[in-house]
């Protein structure tokens, strides 16, 4: 499913630039079929109010056109500032400034080599381990070329699990460092033999050892991007539902911040502080808390509340939420925009995986119970979900039957 | 309570499970005096709709006695004897406000399979996968059921038996349904694939809505002489007279049907065995997941500009679509799970004063311990199964 259909209004109150949706650009998206957005830096596509832009490393479709084009959701009476310019990050839906997954270009192309590398080396090693073993300084002999022949078929597996798992190769990588392990555990073996070449054999293991390193590093780097882990990175949200009730409803209840915590399952509690000024506690994993001050910097009754975290927050945080009728007497429609900073470390790591994997889809559950609390009045339960909506309760639902 | 579970493909079984209990405030618990089989559940049971979990409790049309309400459900009373839709629905979002039940908005805490597969999410759904909640479901003592202030039907009325009306709670309103989709209009001649109970309901339905003429096709003979003795249809058996399409055009001189309403769905049978086979070949190797005969020659079938009703379930993709006849002939195509909210009014006041009997497509009663066994012969149709009410308590 294409991230953007929340927002998709072709047509709908065309934005300050005049723009008008891009639908080349959408379909291009849609045929990437991600559920992640790609940084400001990367926004692949974005056609809203600067043509069908490319992205900075010219990506703009394929399994690589993470983002999301043809944004043209503009509330009206939105400033332009509000949509950070032109083919910005606001173009996604949610976007994460650890641009497309903290994963640099340049490594993303070393993984894919050595994916090829893995082909490379696997096909001759089935096809001809006599040959490859020659080259190896090996002895020649049938236990030998039925060694060589599995390692090949390990190689091609690893290949083709690093071309399958694109963008996020990460455990193929380590794959293959675990094979390079066993590769050199076996030319040790091989050394005890007398009849190992020497020469050949420094060669063959010294090779070995050099895409070692490579795949090690490799390994490391996407690992890290998946974890999210590593200095100053961000998480970007937007996201849409229409809610039908009156917008003085849908802002009074989100006004009262203390209701935040019914709907938004990452959060423990609000807690008014003073004027305008809240106190906010997230629930990290294992049992930690995440807190910080925010206040209200701009409330336009019915329409719009933005905060912000105050200077001292360790995680720098802020958020908006517009409200504007949907046409046809349909509702109201709630638009939310979140960017949390995170630091590095233990703090912005919590953060990171108090979000999941897909931040963007525990916005989108979030707005979901919210328009479940307004338009029924609480959270609907089921009893494979009795915590209700929630993506991550969603892939191991408990089974259908009343609990014990 | 016993309430008949999911274990794997294939395979169900009654087992001892905790009794429910009220989750929310708008719910009900329902003490389960009939509950029935339904072919949809035979789509379940053979791992066609995905997302289904080892436990998970079947059965989507049942009634019975409120035992327990939740403090905000105001219309309904401990004792009353209720039928329960099978769609699960808020009553306040767009969706439902629409009447458009099956498509609530709220009831569905497990969008994200749905979102993915489907576009949109659907709305919950009792006992048929976590596509659609993964709510418990009616071939049970006991059933929880949500906003109970907007789904049961209050039946007042002590004469009319369970068997008379256990059918509104899914099969009767779908058949119903997929006839009033055709728009039918005096002199309409209106085909209708599968004879299973939906069929049996929409070639009745038809009848009711003024159809001049039904056809039904399938290929069991015992369901194709109930339709005939019951609903009047002309009836077609597609393995003795293979040609179906040219059958309804000798039938309709030479027009085609005025409409068309596939109630047969995703397990669709075919006369030919290679076309059979690459169909179920294709559905096995999960290229393709529905295999849509009845739904091809349906739309082939229909006369130029008519209407094709959709009401047989279907869950992901088919091949061999044939969009150009659509397309070229200005065919209209009408689809989805019934909105069942919007019929049961109607159509109980139909069984009251007679001009509906549903209660002759029944052939086989048993208690809920012998769930398993309903499920192997209707999927078999051994002994002539063509409906079994499972009695609960």
């Amino acid at each position: 499913m294409s991230p953007d259909s929340d927002l998709q209004r072709p047509g709908a109150g065309a934005n300050a630039e005049g723009s008008t949706p891009n639908r080349q650009g959408n379909g291009g998206a849609q045929s990437g079929s991600q559920t992640e957005a790609l940084g400001s830096s990367e926004t692949g596509n974005s056609g809203a109010g600067s043509g069908a832009q490319k992205s900075s490393d010219g990506r703009t479709n394929g399994s690589d056109a993470k983002s999301v084009a043809g944004r043209n959701g503009a509330t009206p009476g939105l400033k332009a500032e509000d949509r950070g310019g032109p083919g910005s990050w606001i173009d996604a839906p949610i976007a994460s400034a650890r641009s497309a997954d903290g994963i640099s270009r340049t490594d993303r192309r070393i993984a894919r080599a050595l994916g090829w590398f893995s082909f490379g080396l696997g096909i001759p090693q089935v096809l001809m381990p006599g040959r490859v073993a020659r080259i190896a300084g090996l002895e020649n002999t049938l236990g030998k070329r039925q060694v060589i022949r599995i390692i090949g078929l390990r190689e091609i597996g690893a290949g083709v699990g690093i071309f399958t798992s694109q963008p996020k190769p990460a455990e193929w990588l380590w794959a293959r460092v675990a094979g390079d392990v066993m590769d050199i555990g076996l030319l040790q073996l091989a050394l005890a033999n007398p009849n190992t070449r020497k020469g050949r054999w420094l060669f063959a293991t010294a090779n070995v050892l050099g895409v070692t390193a490579l795949d090690l590093m490799e390994a490391k780097k996407h690992t890290q991007a998946v974890k999210g882990s590593g200095e100053g990175m961000g998480l970007k949200g937007r996201t849409a539902i229409t809610v039908n009730k009156p917008a003085e409803d849908v802002y009074g209840y989100w006004h009262q911040f203390e209701n935040l915590p019914t709907f938004m399952f990452h959060l423990e509690s609000v807690t008014k502080r003073g004027d305008n000024l809240y106190h906010w506690v997230a629930k990290a994993p294992l049992g930690r808390k995440v807190e910080w001050d925010a206040e209200v910097v701009e409330d336009l009754p019915n329409q719009l509340i933005r905060w912000r975290s105050t200077e001292d927050a360790d995680v720098p945080n802020s958020g908006s939420v517009r409200f504007a009728p949907a046409p046809g007497n349909r509702g109201t429609e709630v638009i939310v925009e979140i960017d949390y900073q995170l630091p590095g470390g233990a703090i912005g790591d919590s953060v990171a995986r108090m979000f999941g994997e897909e931040p963007q889809q525990q916005m989108k559950d979030d707005l979901r119970r919210f328009k479940q609390v307004l338009e029924t009045g609480e959270v609907v339960r089921s009893e494979g979900s009795p915590e209700g909506t929630n993506a991550p309760g969603q892939l191991t639902p408990r089974p259908a039957q009343p609990l014990p | 309570m016993k309430a008949n579970c999911w274990i794997r493909p294939t395979q169900v079984e009654v087992q001892e499970v905790p009794d429910p209990k009220i989750l929310n405030s708008r719910d009900a618990i329902v003490k389960i005096s009939s509950t029935a089989i339904c072919g949809s559940d035979l789509h379940l049971l053979d791992g066609y709709v995905p997302a289904m979990r080892k436990g998970d409790i079947l059965g989507h049309e049942f009634m019975g006695e409120v035992v327990e309400l939740g403090k905000d459900v105001k219309n309904l009373r401990v004792g009353d004897r209720v039928v329960v839709p099978f769609p699960i629905a808020c009553g306040a979002c767009n969706a439902c406000q629409a009447e458009m039940y099956s498509l609530c908005e709220n009831s569905n805490p497990q969008v994200g399979l749905a979102e993915k597969l489907l576009g949109y999410p659907t709305a919950g759904v009792f006992g048929y996968s976590h596509l659609t909640g993964g709510f418990a479901g009616g071939q049970a003592q006991y059933a929880r059921v949500p906003f109970a202030d907007v789904g049961p039907l209050k039946i007042e009325n002590d004469d009319l038996t369970d068997e008379a009306v256990l059918f509104l709670s899914d099969i009767l309103p779908t058949g119903y349904m997929g006839a009033e989709m055709c728009d039918i209009k005096p002199g309409d001649v209106i085909a209708i694939w599968g004879a299973g109970p939906v069929g049996q309901f929409a070639a009745a339905s038809a009848r009711l809505l003024g159809a001049e003429r039904v056809i039904i096709i399938d290929r069991f003979p015992y369901r194709l002489e109930m339709a005939k003795e019951h609903t009047g249809a002309e009836i077609i058996n597609y393995e003795e007279i293979p040609n179906v399409r040219e059958a309804l055009k000798e039938l309709t001189g030479g027009r085609g049907p005025d409409a068309c309403i596939d109630a047969v769905g995703l397990e669709a049978h075919h006369v030919s065995l290679p076309v059979y086979t690459y169909d179920k070949a294709k559905q096995w190797a999960r290229n393709e997941s529905d295999r849509p005969y009845a739904l091809r020659q349906a739309i082939l079938a229909c006369k130029n500009g008519g209407t094709v009703s959709i009401v047989g379930v279907y869950g992901g993709f088919v091949d061999k679509f044939p969009i150009g006849a659509i397309m070229n002939r200005s065919l209209t195509i009408k689809a989805g799970q019934c909105h069942v909210h919007r019929y049961m009014k109607p159509l109980l006041e139909h069984i009251e004063a007679g001009r509906l009997d549903p209660r002759f497509i029944i052939t086989h009663r048993m208690a809920l311990d012998e769930a398993p066994h309903g499920y192997d012969i209707f999927k078999h149709k051994e002994d002539e199964c063509m409906k079994v009410v499972l009695s609960a308590n």
